[in-house]
């Protein structure tokens, strides 16, 4: 039987509460959301926190909202919210194509976003999803409100730029008129964690061709997004052979290690042909009328 | 600390330890172990239960989390001595051999069926994709959900249930403590 070990336990009723239990309960202070990364770790002794701050109250943070010209979308927002939200899929198809392989349908009930992205896992996909879009983060604590690009939010496997006072409380995304996004990962069954997964955004100028593109990579050794393949997209028309040589840029670029789930070479070809895939769909979708009447 | 839930529509309260999982609870504390333990991973989905209608894997869920909600397990499927469809649909489309992973695949199959009367086989095997079932075989897992789906009004959905918990019971817990050093030797 695999049980925590003891700790002591609080519900947050606001964000300004949980700020203040986590300044008055210090360092080995934790909040928990849907706990299905935390509880595992806690039941190995991975983690031991000796308080559990729990914000699962905080009704204030599960929102998706259109704002101009993003989406604001809470830190609570379950898994389960997300997949099933119409306007994310329209505004960006990516995070249902994601949210469509994150863990399985039970998880995702409990599971949010701002876990995900907190818990910085490298197998974990909102942070590639976020990172493509252009997300940034909005951290509150004690000295307020700051926000912060993905790449200033998401510091390495299992760190990110919160701190142990603060609280992310939402994730901003950019939308762009004639953009397209897509999201596929190679798992060896559903729950599993990704063998390896490849995330673009796209966004087309009027004449057709590239203006901005984004590809990241989930579980294969890298960081951020792939900078070589940005600049290599920008200004050209979408085409097989264009999809290609970013794919190899993106093979290049990543370095993943051999482990159970596959070789080093196998995980290049799937950063190679899993981003051949995502810009080949996010080109289309950014294409399709749609996304043409998406303000900016 | 002390928690208080609605389980099977049975308030219930009880003094436990923060770190007590949901299943535990549930199983040891409350005394119903229709909810089965499994993993402890939330892989394999036989701890399901209801959290507010939906399903959720209670080895990953701390009681104390429950706290407040309203929780549904196997035992408040049937009404009175009523299965419910979907317990229904197991025992006609042979739905279950050994039993094991059957209340969590029930109680899922109640959510989906709740949310979308009428799923196809894509749809139920995506609902069930959380859960392991390693000898009765998913065909006959959907064809049972497919027939409480097609007789809808074989029961009373479920609700209800009363003589399965007595409200009042106030236990304490001490299902953690037995087990302080019980770490993975995995």
């Amino acid at each position: 039987m695999q049980i925590p070990a003891p700790f002591d336990y609080v519900r947050a009723t606001t964000v300004e509460n949980a700020l203040e239990l986590l300044a008055r309960h210090g360092p080995e202070s934790r909040v928990i959301a849907g706990g299905h990364s935390l509880i595992p770790m806690m039941k190995l002794r991975l983690s031991r926190p000796e308080w559990l701050i729990d914000i699962n109250d905080l009704f204030e943070l599960d929102f998706i909202l259109r704002d101009g010209g993003e989406l604001r979308i809470g830190a609570l927002t379950r898994h389960s919210t997300l997949l099933e939200s119409d306007e994310i899929a329209r505004l960006f198809p990516i995070v249902r194509d994601a949210e469509l392989v994150i863990a399985d349908p039970v998880v995702r009930n409990r599971g949010t976003i701002g876990g995900s992205l907190c818990q910085a896992d490298p197998a974990e996909d909102l942070s590639t999803v976020c990172d493509v879009l252009g997300a940034v983060a909005v951290v509150r604590g004690p000295g307020g409100e700051r926000s912060l690009a993905m790449q200033d939010f998401h510091r390495g496997p299992y760190q990110t730029a919160v701190g142990q006072d603060e609280l992310l409380c939402e994730v901003r995304i950019p939308i762009k008129a004639r953009s397209g996004s897509a999201y596929e990962k190679v798992e060896r069954r559903v729950g599993d964690w990704a063998v390896g997964a490849a995330g673009a955004s796209v966004t087309l100028a009027e004449d057709g061709s590239i203006a901005d593109a984004a590809v990241g990579l989930t579980a294969l050794g890298l960081e951020h997004t792939i900078t070589e393949a940005a600049g290599l997209l920008r200004g050209k028309r979408p085409a097989e052979e264009l999809f290609a040589d970013a794919g190899r840029l993106a093979a290049e670029a990543c370095d993943p290690v051999a482990d159970q789930r596959g070789p080093v070479d196998y995980k290049r070809h799937l950063a190679d042909e899993l981003t051949r895939r995502v810009l080949r769909q996010a080109c289309a979708r950014a294409a399709q009328p749609a996304a043409q009447t998406q303000e900016g | 600390m002390q928690i208080s839930m609605t389980v099977n529509g049975n308030e219930v309260t009880s003094e436990i330890e923060p770190r007590v999982l949901l299943v535990h609870y549930i199983r040891e504390v409350l005394g119903l172990t229709g909810t089965h333990w499994g993993c402890d991973t939330s892989n394999c989905g036989t701890c399901v239960v209801l959290m507010d209608g939906q399903p959720v894997k209670s080895c990953t869920v701390l009681a104390a989390m429950a706290a407040g909600h309203d929780i549904r397990t196997v035992e408040g499927l049937a009404a009175g001595t009523t299965l419910d469809p979907v317990q229904q649909g197991f025992m006609e489309e042979h739905g279950l051999q050994c039993g094991f992973c059957t209340p969590g695949m029930m109680l899922t199959a109640r959510a989906l069926l709740d949310k979308n009367p009428h799923p196809d086989d894509g749809e139920i095997r995506q609902a069930i994709s959380g859960q392991i079932c390693r000898c009765t075989g998913y065909a006959t897992i959907v064809r049972s959900v497919q027939w409480a789906a097609a007789h809808p009004a074989a029961a009373g959905g479920g609700e209800g249930a009363d003589e399965v918990l007595d409200g009042t019971d106030t236990v304490v817990a001490d299902v953690a403590t037995e087990t302080e050093d019980s770490e993975v030797k995995a």
